[in-house]
């Protein structure tokens, strides 16, 4: 099993002919992904690595006999991300992975407004999309298939992450101890976001193969007191362990600086990395100093849980 | 990207909120004229991108033009929070009846632009929400539908204000609403919103914050307001030569992404690291072992040779600096041979050993295989994903820096 | 014709060296803009020989054996 994505989901690429949308159309295909066509106005005829290009999403359900793929991951340029992703929610697409940066916060919440009407869910956007490891993968998660699987190979957690890089990493030094990956997914780096911890958490928690959860966390937003006001109120059957990036950011010298992501500048005090440990810590979630401490304690969690 | 008051007042100007009758002007002389033109005791204030100007007499009042002449001449040369005023403006001293606060912001659990409105202006809007939760009223908004006036009626009937200042504010609080979504803003502060004595209502200061991403499309307000590019997106801080130097790097060539920092730091241990959240843990891991940065980098988005090896370089260049360590997450799109050629190019550029000049390179991931084969040819140490992003922060800390704290 | 810069050599036979076409599809192949087509043949572009991504496409475009892309750092050469 898995979270969002299966065996079966089948996806377009919007913005399929850009130099780095062709790239992640091979690693999906390679790793076993479903991709049933790609969308870039004005290029319909064109084929990428064997998937047909057509110049509306339209098309695409056209040219699929009227069947409305799952998903879609849009690698636009951030002035027409916002059309294209309404497109694809007015087609009727229910998963759609944002890849794009430097949206403006005004598009990112309209999108996600538009997308809670048509009861679908975005992932992103600055993300990486999610694996599902030897299954599928949406996006340029884990680079080519060869090193998708070098990093993840399936197995009993769920990861979170703010940073598509820092995904691979926690996910790979979750496969070296043996734990392996249930679903990964790269949740993006922006201050609004389509899909947060909080949010994701019932899909994990409905994934009978997901054991426990380990999150990537970064300063800025308020994205980690809404998880830890989620597990306060749902009594989950995960144990999650969160590991924090960018304490130095709390330094006097850095007030008011940005680094790394977007969503990292710190709007007030709630949203730095020291306020944000003790909220985890206060929620029952352990944030861990260093990433190779994090699988002994999901293996010493996940036998607590059993044994209670 | 932050607007100036004279200029945010100007936004709000432009949105058909009131405001009094000021004047910006980088001249004394000038400020004399703008006074005598108001006729009236006038209020002088520096024009800072920093706060605490009231504090360190960046604010202050005059009776006579002569006397707003004299203020602004002191204002100008006042150096506030480490700032230069950019001129001062001059404004009509307000006879105030009674001061409000209105406020939008992004509230990013809710993802909505968030209204804020209370009948306690001219201070901390968050110290009056802690104080005087009952004097406060909030209401979220649609970025994909319509505004409607009646959303910000709510907001300020919400904060107890009834009658005809309620009448009067909710269209200011609703132009305040749109132009905020509208002007790509992060933040839209009036305070003091006033009602003055005459019965008017006017903005006496007004606080904007345009997002950068939202700049390519505001081009046209930006260069109404009179901004030139080379402002830039006006950081907080003034770039070091550094900054300037890598971002100079990064423009030249379209391939991959670097960044570097080093407002703040003061080490010596020089970081060409990344890619975001990787740069992140790889820094503090350095930090938490007793390590002093010399800087803070990213890599990322697969670069060329140029480009890592222009980073390196700028690193190394820094003074006090002799030494390097080139560490990332595992990449799957930046190549770890690519960055290896960048780096050692960078050190036999500047006449130095790469075994000696790199004390750790831990770059796994794409093209490892290759990048090794080079690292071993220059007798660079170098490790993979079996040593962790925090023991190879350690060595480099130990090699450059002689010990690890413990 | 060889050229070598720190990293990488670039190695290219008399015969496609001295053939404008062959010049031009190299200059068309090559991502990193290591060949430039000329009205006599191919120059080698100097300052961007160390940005080969070793792709192949030059060696998959020529000839066989008349391209060759020298790894300077393990002595291999491509194609092998």
């Amino acid at each position: 099993m898995s979270i969002l994505i299966d065996e079966n989901t089948t996806f377009i690429i919007q913005g399929i002919t850009g130099r780095e949308a062709v790239n992640l159309t091979r690693e999906c295909l390679d790793y076993g992904s479903k991709i049933v066509g790609g969308v870039t106005p004005g290029r319909k005829g064109r084929e990428v690595h064997g998937v047909p290009v057509f110049d509306t999403v339209e098309q695409v359900v056209e040219h699929n006999g009227g069947v409305v793929p799952d998903g879609s991951v849009v690698t636009v340029p951030p002035a027409g991300t916002k059309d294209a992703v309404i497109e694809a929610l007015d087609a009727g697409i229910k998963t759609i992975v944002i890849v794009t940066e430097r949206i403006p916060r005004r598009d990112v919440a309209a999108m996600v407004e538009f997308a809670d009407q048509q009861g679908a869910r975005i992932i992103g956007p600055n993300c990486l999309g999610l694996i599902v490891p030897g299954v599928a993968k949406m996006g340029g998660i884990g680079g080519p298939a060869k090193n998708a699987e070098q990093a993840y190979q399936p197995g009993s957690v769920g990861v979170m992450s703010r940073s598509g890089g820092m995904t691979t990493e926690i996910s790979s030094t979750l496969t070296a101890a043996g734990l392996g990956v249930s679903t990964a997914v790269s949740i993006g780096g922006d201050a609004i976001i389509g899909s947060t911890y909080a949010e994701l958490m019932p899909y994990f928690e409905a994934d009978p193969q997901t054991e426990a959860i380990v999150i990537y966390t970064e300063p800025g937003g308020r994205m980690e007191a809404q998880l830890s006001a989620w597990v306060k109120e749902n009594n989950s059957r995960l144990p999650i362990i969160a590991f924090m990036a960018g304490k130095f950011m709390d330094d006097e010298e850095m007030q008011g600086m940005s680094f790394g992501h977007a969503g990292t500048i710190v709007e007030g005090k709630e949203d730095s990395a020291t306020e944000k440990i003790a909220r985890l810590q206060e929620a029952g979630i352990p944030v861990v100093e260093r990433i190779d401490e994090i699988p002994d304690l999901v293996k010493a969690k996940i036998a607590e849980r059993s044994a209670a | 990207m932050r607007f100036f008051e004279y200029e945010a007042r100007e936004i709000v100007k432009r949105a058909g909120i009131p405001v009094t009758d000021y004047g910006f002007t980088t001249d004394a002389a000038e400020a004399k004229t703008i006074a005598e033109r108001i006729g009236g005791p006038t209020v002088i204030k520096s024009q800072v991108l920093t706060g605490g100007r009231m504090k360190a007499g960046g604010v202050k009042f005059a009776d006579t033009p002569d006397e707003a002449r004299q203020h602004a001449e002191d204002i100008l040369q006042l150096e506030i929070n480490g700032h230069w005023p950019r001129g001062v403006l001059v404004d009509p001293k307000a006879e105030v009846k009674q001061e409000y606060y209105a406020g939008v912001v992004w509230d990013g659990t809710a993802k909505k632009p968030l209204m804020l409105f209370s009948d306690m202006g001219g201070i901390d809007i968050e110290q009056v929400a802690e104080d005087h939760p009952d004097h406060v009223g909030r209401g979220h908004f649609s970025a994909l539908e319509p505004f409607h006036d009646f959303q910000a009626k709510q907001v300020i009937a919400a904060a107890g204000v009834t009658g005809k200042p309620l009448q009067r504010l909710t269209p200011v609080l609703a132009r305040l609403a749109r132009l905020f979504l509208e002007g790509d803003m992060l933040l839209a502060e009036i305070n003091p919103l006033a009602e003055l004595t005459d019965g008017s209502f006017v903005a006496l200061d007004a606080h904007m914050e345009m997002e950068d991403e939202g700049m390519p499309r505001q081009k046209a307000l930006i260069k109404a307001l009179g901004i030139g590019a080379e402002e830039g997106t006006r950081e907080g801080h003034t770039p070091t030569p550094f900054e300037e130097a890598v971002k100079a790097i990064d423009a030249a060539d379209h391939r991959g992404v670097i960044q570097g920092k080093d407002t703040g730091f003061h080490g010596n241990i020089g970081l060409v690291i990344g890619a975001g959240g990787g740069s992140l843990t790889l820094t503090d891991a350095v930090r938490q072992q007793g390590g002093k940065p010399a800087n803070y980098s990213e890599i990322g988005g697969n670069p060329s040779v140029a480009k890592a090896c222009g980073l390196a370089k700028e690193v190394l260049q820094k003074d006090g600096v002799e030494k390097i360590a080139v560490m990332m997450s595992i990449v799957s799109n930046t190549r770890v041979d690519i960055v290896a050629r960048g780096v050692i190019k960078a050190c036999l550029e500047l006449g130095k050993d790469p075994g000696e000049t790199i004390a750790i390179f831990r770059i796994p991931g794409a093209w490892e295989d290759e990048g090794f084969k080079i690292l071993d040819k220059y007798g660079i140490e170098y490790c993979d994903r079996s040593v962790s992003l925090w023991d190879a922060a350690g060595r480099a800390v130990a090699k450059i820096q002689g010990e690890v704290a413990a | 014709m060889k050229k070598d810069a720190i990293f990488i050599g670039v190695e290219v036979d008399d015969r496609v060296a001295s053939d404008a076409a062959m010049g031009a599809k190299l200059d068309e192949v090559c991502p990193v803009n290591i060949f430039k087509g000329t009205e006599s043949g191919v120059d080698i572009v100097e300052e961007n020989i160390d940005e080969c991504v070793l792709c192949g496409l030059c060696i998959d475009a020529a000839p066989a054996g008349t391209v060759k892309i020298h790894k300077l750092y393990s002595g291999e050469v491509l194609p092998a």
